[in-house]
């Protein structure tokens, strides 16, 4: 069983900061909704289904031989600190964490894929892989989804392929997405040209990291909205696609900043790092503003003292609930926000490792 | 121009598909609106069309008599409502995209702009309808049995549900 204290204490696989364009893509995420064939969807579930599904699922799930590092985690027994703790790390969505009754996830000990129980729909199963790398991570989640398949029965249709509670998921059940880290569009208001490109094809664009609905460290994620008619592959292929257009944006972006402007670019990046480091007191907002200049300052080599893994672990563990259960205590705001400063100090300033390891 | 939110001058435009194919819809908006839009889960969007695609199609294809009887109609299978999918947006059970089907499958065409799954196809899966909504009614009645505590009949179930996704 996992311990969520020692999770805690440790880093997700995706967040290593390495893989194809990892200084701009953070990680590649694919999710499959499925269900089972013999319960209703969740919305006509009854308690005792919701129960009957989770049993079934930890009874059968747990006969997967290759599945010896994978725990349950249950959802509904965990306090509030701890759920969002879940979403803060990406494990589970907020729905889920915020839903009623019977759930839970499956963790591997890697946390490279995860699958929720009773969310949406009876499954959904994620692999996140760090940098871009759709491909990788799809193989991986299609050989997971024919394990699971061995032990259940899903609920599937000749015609319209895997059958979820909303239609919208309907066929593959699949949504593809790419966390991309994008400061330099932002900064040279270039966003907007990134905006048109993606509504050619109706790609859906969102933030992610971030306390509330501001302060997302220049990070936006794309993924494919239809998921009927085509197969997982070309799903994956256009929106690999988009994604290497944004990267190419990205770093047009990046030239020119350091091309017009290296001197002013290098103060920016070195004051958010005087301030990370020096700060006694400080938000999840500014920290994330903060840091989404480092790591562009790391990415260009302006700043040599800290290591992109380090920074990409800083936007999750400097995350409420993460500070909490990394302190092991409850905390309010403002000790949250001294509590974030020390975290910060303690991880950056200081010369982690060797700077000839650097990969991007 | 001005943000279609705040008083703050407009620096982004974005032009979004809404439901139907050929509605298309301009927001203009300053800087931290758009980051507060775009930081809207999507789902809630993908839901929000949805339902809109769904007006849309409804008000083309009926009168309100029969929008009306429309939403009556309900899943003999998990008891769900066109009504109340329509409300919710979600639906009951796999049996609905059935008896659903032709106010769905128009409803997925506008969304998906295909009504043909060509992806991966499950090893085993109930084949046809009738084996399908016959697991949910054993699952059903097992879950009665117990209920009961007649585990005789319980078992008996268990064991059918078993051969019948064994035969899948």
């Amino acid at each position: 069983m996992i311990k969520l204290e020692e999770l805690a204490g440790q880093c997700g696989e995706w967040l290593r900061g390495s893989g194809p364009d990892s200084d701009i893509v953070v990680s590649s995420r694919i999710r499959l909704a499925r269900n089972l064939a013999d319960f209703t969807f969740m919305r006509k579930c009854t308690g005792l289904d919701r129960a009957s599904i989770e049993r079934t699922l930890r009874e059968r799930l747990g006969r997967i031989e290759q599945w010896d590092s994978v725990s349950f985690i249950d959802v509904n027994g965990l306090d509030e600190v701890d759920r969002q703790f879940l979403v803060e790390r990406q494990l589970i969505s907020r729905e889920l964490a915020d839903a009623d009754g019977s759930r839970g996830v499956l963790v591997d000990a890697n946390e490279q894929f995860s699958v929720m129980v009773n969310e949406e729909d009876h499954l959904r199963i994620q692999v996140m892989n760090s940098g871009l790398d759709l491909m990788g991570a799809w193989q991986r989640i299609n050989q997971i989804d024919d394990l699971i398949e061995r032990h259940v029965t899903y609920a599937f249709h000749e015609r319209l392929g895997y059958l979820t509670a909303c239609p919208t998921n309907v066929g593959t059940g699949m949504r593809v997405s790419v966390m991309l880290h994008m400061p330099a569009l932002v900064l040279t208001r270039h966003l907007e040209r990134v905006f048109r490109s993606l509504q050619r094809i109706s790609l859906a664009v969102r933030g992610l990291y971030g306390e509330g609905s501001q302060a997302m460290g220049d990070f936006y994620q794309i993924s494919n909205q239809i998921t009927l008619g085509k197969s997982e592959e070309e799903l994956i292929a256009q929106v690999s696609e988009v994604a290497q257009t944004l990267i190419e944006y990205e770093r047009k972006a990046r030239n020119f900043l350091v091309e017009n402007g290296l001197k002013e670019l290098h103060d920016r990046v070195s004051r958010a790092y005087g301030l990370l480091c020096t700060a006694q007191t400080i938000s999840s907002e500014e920290t994330m503003a903060l840091l989404s200049s480092v790591r562009m300052g790391v990415n260009l080599g302006l700043i040599r003292d800290v290591e992109i893994p380090t920074v990409n672990k800083l936007f999750i563990h400097t995350q409420p609930a993460h500070l909490q259960k990394i302190r092991g205590t409850s905390l309010s705001t403002a000790d949250r926000n001294i509590e974030r400063a020390h975290y910060l100090q303690r991880h950056l300033g200081r010369r982690t490792h060797d700077e000839s390891t650097e990969n991007n | 121009m001005k943000c279609d939110h705040c008083d703050k001058q407009a620096t982004f435009h974005i032009t979004e598909r809404v439901g139907e194919q050929e509605h298309w819809e301009e927001r203009h908006l300053c800087e931290s609106c758009a980051r507060d839009y775009l930081s809207k889960p999507s789902e809630a969007d993908i839901q929000s069309s949805l339902a809109s695609a769904l007006a849309q199609h409804l008000k083309i294809g009926q009168t309100a008599d029969e929008l009306a009887k429309l939403d009556k109609k309900t899943c003999p299978m998990c008891g769900i409502s066109f009504f109340e999918f329509r409300s919710h947006g979600r639906l009951g059970c796999p049996h609905d995209y059935v008896c659903f089907e032709p106010q769905l499958m128009p409803l997925i065409e506008n969304i998906h702009g295909e009504k043909t799954h060509t992806g991966k196809r499950p090893r085993r899966y109930a084949k046809g309808l009738d084996q399908q909504t016959q697991l949910i009614r054993l699952r059903k009645e097992m879950q009665r049995a117990v209920q009961k505590e007649d585990y005789e009949r319980a078992s008996q179930l268990r064991d059918e549900i078993r051969e019948l996704e064994d035969e899948a």
